[in-house]
């Protein structure tokens, strides 16, 4: 322990951003222009971090690996997102938020960082309604909530399907803003490939134009990694083609801890995998659980009818049918949280209830919610004694405006209707809770070195509670890192511009096109996604929904192998100083087969069940999760030190003032 | 199914190009196109040839990233969709499929399939905002109510994923749909009222510079573009516009 310095300000829970912010030192607005600040990523987090830091004078410098800013994987949150405004009265508050972030992410995160989100989250929506998001509304034009997962009351906002599309608009044109005044210099289409070090402090990067394979030089006097989550090293999950741990990775090899790997999000409702030619896999919003109810047939001679096609999912009777969610969780019923909801999906299917060719399937109908939303409509429609198919009709179009974009995407994936037979899901890996290892201020354990968003580890905990990403990530771009950095940076104002004809830049420069000679001179066997579809297959199976020690120290063997393997004869063709896709999937999997690694190894030294990490040694008689307070109640952050397998563990131990440990029920 | 490709190869922006035949076997129903496109990029590497270059990333239809002009249509021949969320069931066995990328002159190539769309990002940062400090320092966001019709219909404009298919469906490679549909959003809203004037007018005008087209309303964005974008939108900005040249 003690090197790991959390920095959570000291006094009464409610008080201490407050008071940090009065606290922390300022650079005034002279000064912030000769500051430059590098944003990678730009995102919800990275994006509102770079036009905030803009506005604020600071000179900045933006990064992305797609064609536009506006491209990141933010965009494709459906939900929402949640803020403790209590617009619906329902006795939400901040500290309800709180806690309920707290004991959703299964008592494994910080109580500091957690209430500095709940206590922000408010502001949010407010500068985003000033922003012109068109969040929905209600007749009377207020904004409107729905309910997500793990909580009790209406506190999430949305804007239909496309929540994460349309605050990452918004993101994005404050980032126009800026850069049509100049303060903004957006590098799109560049990869970061390595943190540069001066001095121990973080102070550029090497980045590769994508388009003409030029390798750069930025330097600056801070550095925000904001650049996603590691989900892809499943190879099938639902992020973007592109999302990667690259630039987390690269940091984490200059000195920056890697907190947690092994906490991922395995999220409940994705469509299934239907074939191995499958690239990616597709998310059904969680909000579809406010409606739809899931179930797999009570009997096994069903779901076996069902899966040869010889029994239709609608011919099943009310009385056949287990809605197990309801059935095991009476309080929470199909709203509990993304965890447990996904164990009991794989609880189902692996006892044989299964209901698609795979058997990995479980129905999400949306019957009944069509029926009482049309009588509803008929009702106040002026409908005397209504028929069913008008009822239906009318229950129709009410679930069509709420969820009509999702549906459509359903019916063009799977080729059916799913407003006339349920929807079939099946967990999909969504989102990493692990991440980067950072204080109260968003610092790594490098100096200068930010992350912020999924990129860092601060406030989910164990498992992340549903429409939380996209507060976390506004949370941090807008409100937090602009304050905190300035603390750092006020020490950087007499520190003038940092040259790149320096041995650390020219250094880091030529280890960059090293490892990309190194990549295209494989024996030149297989592919690069021939490697990572292995090594997803080696995760889903060993590190996947449920763990045990015997099979993550396989995973760990079979990784190393892989990568040694991969190394020596992977196939990379093109070439290094044009435009290579290849290239660019063979640099972010290699960092994959690292990671992947420290990953199994973080998950065997866990040695019990929270949240998304599933022990299956440790386990209640009723197969729910078994915490161990006593032993594990700390973060884990781990050093490198060369192979994954050496990495050097730290724990940062969690102090709870406020909240009392208790068994996670959602019953 | 058993699939006849002509695909446009283009090593880099001041290559000429040309289409190149490849025929690919085992291509199945279920598939994405972009997986089909995948495995013929697996095929190609392993014969020691470049692959195809295109761009994707969500591969759920949101990022806009995916583009693609297949048999002469954007995003092809299926509708509301984009190429990534087209599946090869509504192809059949021994099709020839043509895959150009995007054409417009404001949408150079940069290899293969891969085109330049920078030129939408310049017209937002022409005006595609609302000039608010983010620093948190606002209103409650419940002290203006907005009709819930005007926020739907500013919801639906803004669902524009800038994929630069209204572009490609136009004989003109006019842009007023994607323009539009920004100015839209803002202009259906309270809080785009503001700045109004200098919005329409700086994007239409960074609009023209990018060298797209002019508007003869033949509507063949409107069909092709996978988020169902209205031509309302034009309508709209042509109005807002001519206010903005009468007020000055």
């Amino acid at each position: 322990m003690g090197i790991l310095d959390s920095k959570i300000p000291s006094g009464p829970l409610a008080n201490k951003w407050t008071k940090h912010k009065n606290d922390i030192n300022l650079v005034n607005p002279a000064n912030k222009r000769n500051i430059d600040i590098i944003v990678v990523g730009t995102g919800l987090a990275g994006g509102a971090a770079a036009a905030t830091l803009a506005e604020l004078g600071y000179n900045v410098k933006t990064f992305c690996y797609q064609d536009s800013p506006r491209r990141a994987h933010s965009i494709a949150a459906q939900g929402g997102i949640n803020a403790a405004k209590n617009y619906q009265g329902d006795g939400d508050s901040n500290y309800r938020l709180f806690y309920d972030t707290i004991k959703g992410g299964d008592y494994r995160s910080r109580e500091g960082n957690v209430y500095r989100l709940a206590e922000v989250s408010g502001n949010i929506i407010d500068q985003c309604v000033a922003q012109g998001v068109p969040f929905a509304r209600e007749y009377g034009g207020m904004l409107d909530n729905r309910s997500f997962g793990g909580v009790l009351v209406s506190r999430t906002f949305y804007a239909k399907g496309q929540t994460g599309q349309q605050l990452l608009l918004g993101a994005y044109a404050a980032m126009n803003r800026q850069i049509n005044r100049g303060k903004i210099q957006a590098f799109n289409r560049h990869e970061m490939m390595d943190l540069v070090l001066v001095d121990g402090k973080a102070r550029g990067i090497i980045a590769r134009d994508l388009v003409s394979g030029e390798i750069e030089r930025h330097s600056a006097h801070a550095v925000v990694l904001a650049t996603g989550g590691y989900g892809n090293v499943f190879f099938l999950s639902t992020n973007a083609m592109g999302s990667n741990v690259m630039a987390a990775w690269r940091a984490h090899r200059k000195g920056a801890f890697f907190a947690n790997p092994c906490f991922t999000q395995i999220h409940p409702t994705c469509i299934p995998v239907s074939g191995d030619h499958q690239s990616k896999l597709t998310l059904m919003s969680e909000s579809l659980r406010n409606d739809g109810r899931i179930w797999v047939p009570k009997k096994k001679e069903d779901a076996i009818a069902i899966r040869e096609g010889k029994l239709k999912p609608t011919e099943l009777s009310e009385e056949d049918r287990d809605y197990y969610l309801e059935r095991r969780y009476p309080a929470f019923g199909n709203l509990v949280p993304r965890d447990v909801a996904s164990r009991a999906a794989k609880e189902r299917c692996d006892a044989g209830f299964g209901v698609n060719k795979t058997g990995e399937a479980v129905f999400l109908d949306f019957a009944s919610a069509i029926e009482r939303y049309g009588k509803e409509k008929a009702l106040t429609s002026g409908l005397k004694n209504p028929d069913k198919a008008t009822i239906t009709k009318l229950g129709e179009e009410v679930v069509e405006a709420k969820y009509g974009n999702l549906f459509q995407m359903y019916e063009k994936i799977v080729d059916q209707n799913p407003y006339k037979t349920p929807m079939m899901i099946y967990p999909a890996v969504h989102y990493t809770m692990g991440g980067l290892w950072v204080d109260y201020n968003l610092q790594t354990t490098i100096p200068g070195c930010y992350s912020a968003g999924e990129a860092n580890f601060s406030d989910h905990g164990a498992n992340r509670l549903g429409a939380s990403a996209l507060m976390q990530g506004l949370a941090d771009g807008y409100f937090v890192l602009p304050y905190t950095i300035g603390d750092y940076l006020s020490d950087d104002i007499r520190t003038g511009a940092i040259p790149t004809d320096t041995k650390e830049f020219e250094e880091a420069e030529q280890q960059v096109r090293d490892r990309m000679e190194k990549l295209t001179s494989g024996s030149g066997i297989h592919s690069v996604d021939y490697y990572h579809k292995k090594l997803g297959k080696i995760m889903w199976n060993k590190c996947g929904m449920a763990r045990n020690e015997k099979e993550l120290k396989e995973a760990i063997e079979e990784i190393s192998a892989l990568r040694k393997d991969f190394w020596e004869n992977v196939k990379v063709p093109g070439s290094i100083d044009s435009k290579n896709q290849e290239l660019e999937k063979a640099g972010r999997v290699a960092d994959f087969l690292e990671l992947g690694e420290l990953f199994a190894k973080d998950a065997l030294h866990r040695n019990e069940s929270c949240g998304g990490h599933f022990r299956e040694e440790y386990q209640t008689e009723e197969g729910e999760a078994l915490r161990d307070d006593k032993n594990f109640k700390y973060v884990a952050a781990w050093e490198y030190k060369g192979e994954p397998k050496d990495a050097a563990l730290h724990k940062e131990d969690l102090v709870y003032e406020n909240i009392e440990l208790k068994t996670r029920s959602y019953k | 199914m058993k699939l006849y490709l002509k695909i446009w190869r283009q090593k880099d922006a001041s290559a000429p190009g040309k289409i190149v035949d490849y025929t690919l076997d085992g291509v199945e129903g279920d598939m994405s196109f972009l997986e089909m496109l995948d495995i013929l990029n697996e095929d190609l590497i392993s014969k020691g040839e470049e692959p195809v270059e295109f761009d994707h990333d969500c591969r759920e239809g949101i990022c806009g990233t995916c583009s693609l002009q297949i048999n002469g249509e954007p995003h092809g021949p299926d509708r509301l969709v984009t190429t990534c969320q087209l599946h090869m069931r509504k192809f059949n066995d021994g099709d020839t499929i043509v895959i150009e990328p995007f054409r417009a002159k404001a949408f150079p190539v940069i290899k293969d399939l891969i085109v330049d769309r920078s030129a939408f990002d310049r017209i937002q940062q022409a005006g595609g905002y609302i000039s608010v400090n983010t620093s948190g320092n606002t209103i409650d966001a419940n002290t203006i109510p907005i009709n819930k019709y005007d926020a739907d219909e500013a919801m639906d404009a803004a669902t524009c994923i800038g994929c630069g298919a209204c572009v490609a469906a136009c004989k003109n490679a006019s842009a007023m749909l994607f323009t539009s549909a920004k100015v839209s959003q803002f202009a259906l809203l309270p809080q785009g009222q503001v700045e109004a004037t200098e919005r329409v007018q700086n994007m239409v005008r960074q609009m023209d510079l990018e060298g797209f087209g002019n508007c003869t309303n033949t509507g063949a964005c409107e069909v092709e573009c996978p988020k169902g974008i209205s031509l309302t939108n034009i309508a709209r900005m042509n109005r807002e516009y001519l206010a903005a040249t009468c007020k000055g």
